[in-house]
């Protein structure tokens, strides 16, 4: 692979990001969790540039990194991050129906996991520890407790709303 | 004092050995293991070393620091048991075609599931849509991740030898793969092809792409002429193959094998080995008394050059011009057989080359080395392929009787002989150049600082006084150590004025092609050894005083670095971190 299309202003903000970490081995979860939250994803070329940049790390090691924490995505993510509590105790309280018509709702085959329109990613957790609301479901940081398909329906049909309002 | 603990109940002697698996196996008794390999951090990965330790349980042995006093069992029941349920499970997703794979034979998996009596695998295998592809886009090393164990081997020596981690542990759980960045290919991801993750793989998984049955194809058709040149290492290392002890220098045995096969012309790539000598020494003192381009850097290794190429492209002034002793012989032959020998001509003649090495299958290639068309050098066989082709030819190479090889381009010298161990081409200029500046004999012609081939030795340092004229050598071994000599380069710290560089750890007596001596570190330096006894056994130690070399000059080449030397000998190198995957910006 030759140059890529990025431009210097989103190489910059890597820079910033490494340094802001002492360019450390032992930061680099930190350093991608930054990435992430900046570029709303994993950029193969900036885990590579992450790779060449820091000491005692090559690109293969932060690819490792990466695709071993499910917190990190190697796809671009979408505007509202749906996530869906399977902890136990949402699971017997029906955490999949709510999972399975979220899904549905954004055709969603297995292995993908963001809307063509790129607007919502929808994935499952394994325990947010708030099981005495379960099912929960946590949208962008906003807990939204004893979910039902009906409840999801209209939280999603608000944020739709909201969206063609803006 | 020693320290003893109990084996089987058997009262045993240690002293500084890591872990229990070293003490087990120095007293006589063994364990399996996969992922244990002396000269990679310990890893405890494969679990086929446990032992029994009374009032201590199960313990992988490979992990555990030797006690006084502990009572070790190594073959019990459990452990038993244990290390057949460990071959199930790894043999449950591994693909099974056992008779078509590289490395049949010499499978780990395949020799302890046999030793184990694994008659039964009570997983399903596989199915078709679950394998992954298999990488074979280079000339050098194949990577099936169907065969792969997850032992880690590959992905320690990578970074621990090479510093370059190009291979890395990829996804969790039952995803997991070993693979090189975003399942790139290797080709595409800097990998140097030293081939030292597929000297340490117990399994199939990393192989070396192999020639030979292109070989096979040129030797029996008559229509072809075959010259074959071998390097230094391979004649210590072969016989392995065959029973013989490492180190026992078989070319005698290896000329006789080769004619029986069906090779044409047998020549010795320790001659172009002093050839070598002849030009870089004299680049060398040219270079120093303009003071232009030092330190210099050796050119011989193959990985290093790419590494070179692709990592510090700023640095490729300092690399010697002089192609490495395959490029320099196949050059030559290719040239002067077709004059020196009746009925080869430039197009029936074909090179092929046996190497320690699976980089040198890469720089076979190079575009550097093409001409009118062709690779100057056709194949690459490492030792491992040249030995299965003498097997498959019915050949048994320890009772064969020792022949010569042929005039002119194989009568060598000692210094050409020490190419193959660290060092040894450091020590071989030294010789060359120490007389070629000041007229006069050199007595001592053995440099012990520059010798050793053991973990300790990976960076010697030595001082040459040439006349008042103080040359500081430094001789590395692994792309690790250099990599720090270049920082120390960088940072105007580099108090040295020749670099020499082997990518594999001990030099190409260890290289990737070599067969298999990844559980001893002691097999590298016994080969060492025989190449060192070699050069104080032969009449010439000089690459100046070999005869052939002084006839060729004298025919040919005129002098070191002519016109011709330079036509036929030197090269030039290329930037290639402009295509490499880490340029980005």
């Amino acid at each position: 692979m030759t140059a890529s299309t990025r431009d210097s202003a989103d190489w910059k903000r890597v820079d910033g990001i490494i340094d802001t970490y002492s360019a450390k081995k032992s930061n680099l979860i930190a350093i991608l969790q930054r990435v992430q939250e900046e570029f709303r994803y994993l950029p193969e070329d900036i885990m590579t540039y992450i790779g060449t940049k820091i000491d005692g790390l090559s690109p293969a090691t932060v690819y490792g990194v990466a695709t071993f924490y499910a917190q990190f995505s190697l796809e671009p993510k979408g505007k509202y991050i749906i996530k869906c509590c399977d902890g136990t105790a949402c699971h017997v309280r029906g955490s999949m129906p709510v999972y399975m018509s979220l899904k549905q709702r954004f055709g969603l085959e297995d292995g993908t996991f963001t809307s063509k329109d790129g607007l919502f990613t929808v994935e499952t957790v394994s325990c947010l520890g708030a099981c005495g609301l379960a099912p929960v479901v946590v949208i962008n940081d906003k807990v939204y407790p004893q979910m039902t398909t009906d409840a999801m329906k209209i939280i999603i049909d608000t944020i739709l709303d909201e969206e063609k309002g803006e | 004092m020693a320290n003893t603990l109990f084996i089987n109940g058997k009262e045993c002697e240690y002293t500084d050995e890591p872990n229990l698996l070293e003490v087990i196996r120095k007293n006589g008794f063994n364990v399996p293991t996969f992922c244990y390999r002396p000269d990679l951090t310990q890893f405890g990965a494969c679990r086929m070393c446990v032992v029994e330790i009374e009032g201590r349980g199960i313990q992988s042995s490979c992990t555990m620091p030797p006690e006084p006093g502990l009572k070790i069992h190594t073959n019990t029941e459990k452990t038993r048991r244990i290390r057949k349920i460990v071959l199930e499970l790894l043999l449950a997703n591994h693909d099974r075609e056992c008779t078509t794979c590289e490395k049949s034979g010499k499978c780990e998996l395949q020799k302890y599931a046999e030793e184990y009596g694994i008659k039964d695998i009570r997983f399903a295998q596989k199915k078709d849509s679950e394998y992954l592809p298999i990488d074979d886009s280079n000339p050098s090393l194949v990577r099936d991740p169907n065969k792969c164990i997850l032992c880690g081997a590959c992905v320690r020596a990578c970074s621990e030898f090479q510093g370059h981690s190009v291979l890395g542990f990829a996804n969790r759980g039952s995803k997991t793969v070993v693979q090189p960045m975003a399942g790139r290919h290797m080709s595409s991801v800097d990998c140097v092809f030293c081939g030292q993750c597929q000297a340490v793989c117990p399994t199939g998984a990393l192989t070396i792409k192999s020639d030979v049955d292109a070989v096979w194809s040129l030797v029996t058709n008559p229509q072809v002429r075959t010259v074959v040149q071998m390097a230094p290492s391979v004649r210590v290392a072969l016989g392995e193959e065959f029973n013989l002890k490492p180190g026992e220098n078989v070319i005698g045995k290896l000329n006789a094998a080769l004619r029986k096969i069906g090779f044409d012309l047998i020549f010795d790539t320790n001659f172009s080995a002093d050839l070598t000598i002849m030009e870089e020494a004299s680049e060398f003192i040219e270079r120093l008394s303009k003071g232009e381009n030092l330190p210099l850097f050796t050119s011989c290794c193959p990985a290093w050059v790419r590494y070179m190429e692709t990592q510090h492209p700023e640095l490729l002034n300092h690399l010697s011009t002089c192609k490495s002793p395959q490029g320099m012989l196949s050059s030559v032959l290719k040239e002067l057989v077709p004059k020196y020998f009746d009925g080869y001509t430039k197009e029936n003649t074909y090179v092929i080359s046996i190497m320690p090495c699976t980089a040198k299958k890469v720089e076979a290639r190079r575009a550097q080395l093409v001409k009118d068309g062709r690779s100057e050098t056709d194949y690459v066989l490492t030792t491992q392929e040249i030995a299965k082709m003498i097997k498959s030819a019915g050949l048994n190479l320890a009772e064969l009787e020792p022949e010569p090889n042929d005039s002119p381009f194989g009568l060598y010298s000692g210094a050409g002989t020490i190419f193959g161990a660290s060092g040894g081409v450091a020590e071989a200029a030294v010789r060359t150049a120490y007389e070629f500046v000041t007229g006069e004999t050199l007595e001592n012609l053995d440099f012990k600082p520059l010798r050793g081939v053991d973990a300790a030795s990976r960076t010697k340092d030595a001082v040459v006084d040439i006349k008042g004229n103080k040359v500081k050598v430094r001789v590395v071994s692994t792309l690790k150590e250099a990599e720090k000599s270049i920082k120390q380069l960088q940072e105007g710290a580099a108090d040295f004025h020749i670099l020499e560089v082997m990518a594999c750890p001990g030099g190409c007596i260890n290289g990737g092609g070599q067969p298999r001596s990844c559980d001893n570190s002691k097999i590298k330096e016994e080969r060492a050894a025989g190449l060192y006894k070699e050069d104080a056994q032969l009449p010439y130690r000089k690459s100046h005083d070999n005869p052939d070399i002084k006839k060729l000059y004298a025919e040919f080449l005129e002098k070191p670095n002519s016109h011709k030397a330079h036509e036929l000998l030197h090269t030039h190198y290329k930037n290639l971190f402009a295509n490499s995957y880490k340029d980005l910006k």
